[in-house]
């Protein structure tokens, strides 16, 4: 298979390299201080996204989900492979939801879109309501009640273990214990919730540490782009 | 006194030093290793090596999903896993399926076929070795319904020729017919979703990679619902590092995330140095003025 190049000529492919560099710069100028270089390039950055988006949607969502299912037959110059399926006439349900969307452009009667949103937000809600209770509660909680100790470990893995899943048991529970509002921080529970704040703040500074080195990542990146256009490789 | 007068000075000044000096230097600490060509090899963690020892212990002829669900944006860090990946998988043998729940997914993989695929493995088939499924909308939805019925999504490739024209796509009916499903993301949809709707109702193993930022919210479910994980750009290093020792003819060819690994510790080492000059200076204006 052929990848489909986006920029089909060495020229075109100059030119493209040319106008993403001085945009990078352009961006990058904003470390400095504001500046109309800067505003340049986050409008047309903001107009290119969203004109991006809209015609991705129609072509990926509106073309083959809704109107090749209920006007096959006129899709040959845009979707071959539909002409000469049936029409699916249940698909004028998302037709006429989401044209009732549109209704939100009239104030009169923009009360209808709610009977839309209700069911995108109950389609949404329903399909996710399971899969993370599955996911994300009872399979984390199984991952938690984890045995101390492995048979067949040696002593130094077998110490490590234990250590470790002390740790993610513990921790866990600390945790939930800082965020249990019922009974006050005292005592012994208010020392869990101590720990717990600890947890929490060890959470934070890993969290943290990755953002920091994604962020890196980009940069470097960024970096390397322009290191290449200023010696002209990737011209 | 004159001394301590004198330290009190620079470390105010210190405190209010301008940021623009702290972007300069971070600037310079990417800069300088990238021009230099500093490179450092990440020994590979626990995560990493199950993911890796997973493609290894497959069969060959194993059917591999990778979905791409990110952009241009995070290619740094994501295109380098699916290029040290695509390279394992093709090394054993297996078959690639590539597809994206993102529309800028698919650019992205289209890239891995045009600058990996098509150059380091020219004699492997479209079709019979690799298939380029493209771009579906639907989000988690659409990881629910290929569950189920995966050609009821999936019925052309990305070029709107029938899958059923391809070899590889025989006996492919839901996703429970494929040995891995490796999920490379940078966001919603992505290897989260793939997780909660493909790897915990269809008992399929899901592999992951995911930028940086997204990394800490993945790593809960390694052991049990994942079987590795590869987070940010270190991870994609650690992968290219298990690959290298285990087949050191891609010593050379797969270096692209250990090369941005260089400026990454520089700039690591930058930051951690601001942060102590920073905690020094807050330090000693503290006791200042609590003398004064």
């Amino acid at each position: 298979m052929e990848g489909q190049a986006i920029l089909t000529t060495p020229l075109a492919n100059t030119i493209g390299v040319w106008i993403g560099a001085f945009l990078t710069l352009m961006i990058f100028s904003f470390l400095y201080r504001d500046n109309p270089f800067y505003k340049f390039a986050e409008h047309l950055f903001v107009g290119i996204s969203a004109a991006y988006w809209m015609t991705v949607a129609f072509w990926t969502t509106l073309i083959p989900n809704l109107f090749a299912r209920l006007w096959p037959s006129h899709m040959g110059g845009v979707l071959p492979s539909a002409v000469g399926n049936e029409r699916e006439w249940q698909y004028v349900i998302p037709l006429v939801l989401g044209l009732i969307l549109l209704t939100r452009l009239v104030s009169r009667i923009a009360w209808f879109s709610r009977w839309a949103m209700a069911f995108v937000i109950g389609f949404a809600a329903g399909t996710n309501f399971t899969r993370y209770l599955q996911s994300d509660f009872v399979s984390q909680i199984q991952s938690t009640m984890v045995p101390l100790y492995e048979p067949g470990a040696g002593v130094g893995a077998a110490i490590g273990g234990i250590f470790s899943q002390l740790v993610i048991v513990g921790g866990v529970i600390c945790a939930i214990i800082y965020f249990y509002f019922s009974k006050e921080h005292k005592g012994g529970f208010g020392k869990a919730a101590r720990v717990g704040i600890w947890v929490l703040m060890a959470a934070f500074g890993a969290s943290f540490g990755y953002t920091v080195m994604a962020r890196i990542s980009l940069l470097t990146g960024r970096m390397s782009y322009l290191i290449q256009w200023v010696s002209g490789a990737n011209w | 006194m004159a001394e301590e007068s004198k330290n009190v000075t620079f470390f105010e000044k210190l405190g209010t030093l301008d940021r623009r000096w702290i972007f300069l230097m971070i600037a310079l600490a990417v800069i300088i290793p990238l021009i230099m060509k500093y490179t450092t090899s990440i020994p590979t963690s626990p995560l990493v090596q199950r993911l890796f020892d997973k493609t290894e212990d497959l069969p060959p002829g194993s059917k591999i999903l990778m979905s791409f669900d990110y952009g241009p944006s995070t290619a740094p860090e994501n295109q380098p896993m699916a290029d040290a990946f695509t390279r394992h998988a093709f090394e054993k043998g297996h078959r690639v399926y590539l597809m994206a729940l993102w529309p800028t997914g698919a650019r992205q993989s289209l890239q891995l076929i045009d600058e990996l695929i098509n150059v380091e493995f020219p004699e492997k088939g479209y079709g019979t070795d690799y298939i380029h499924l493209g771009y579906k909308a639907g989000n988690q939805g659409l990881i629910n319904t290929l569950l189920s019925d995966f050609t009821a999504m999936y019925t052309t490739d990305i070029e709107g020729t029938s899958i059923d024209e391809f070899p590889m796509m025989e006996g492919i009916r839901t996703l429970r017919d494929f040995d891995l499903i490796l999920g490379l993301g940078s966001g919603f949809p992505g290897t989260k979703e793939w997780v909660q709707f493909a790897g915990d109702p269809g008992d399929i193993p899901v592999g992951g990679g995911t930028t940086a930022v997204m990394a800490p919210l993945l790593y809960p479910y390694y052991p049990k619902q994942m079987v590795g994980f590869l987070g940010g750009l270190q991870g994609a290093a650690e992968y290219e590092y298990a690959l290298i020792q285990a087949y050191p003819e891609y010593m050379q060819k797969s270096r692209l995330a250990s090369t941005s690994m260089g400026p990454q510790v520089t700039a690591h080492l930058v930051i951690v140095a601001f942060i102590i000059i920073g905690n020094i200076t807050f330090l000693v204006e503290r006791s200042r003025r609590k003398r004064y």
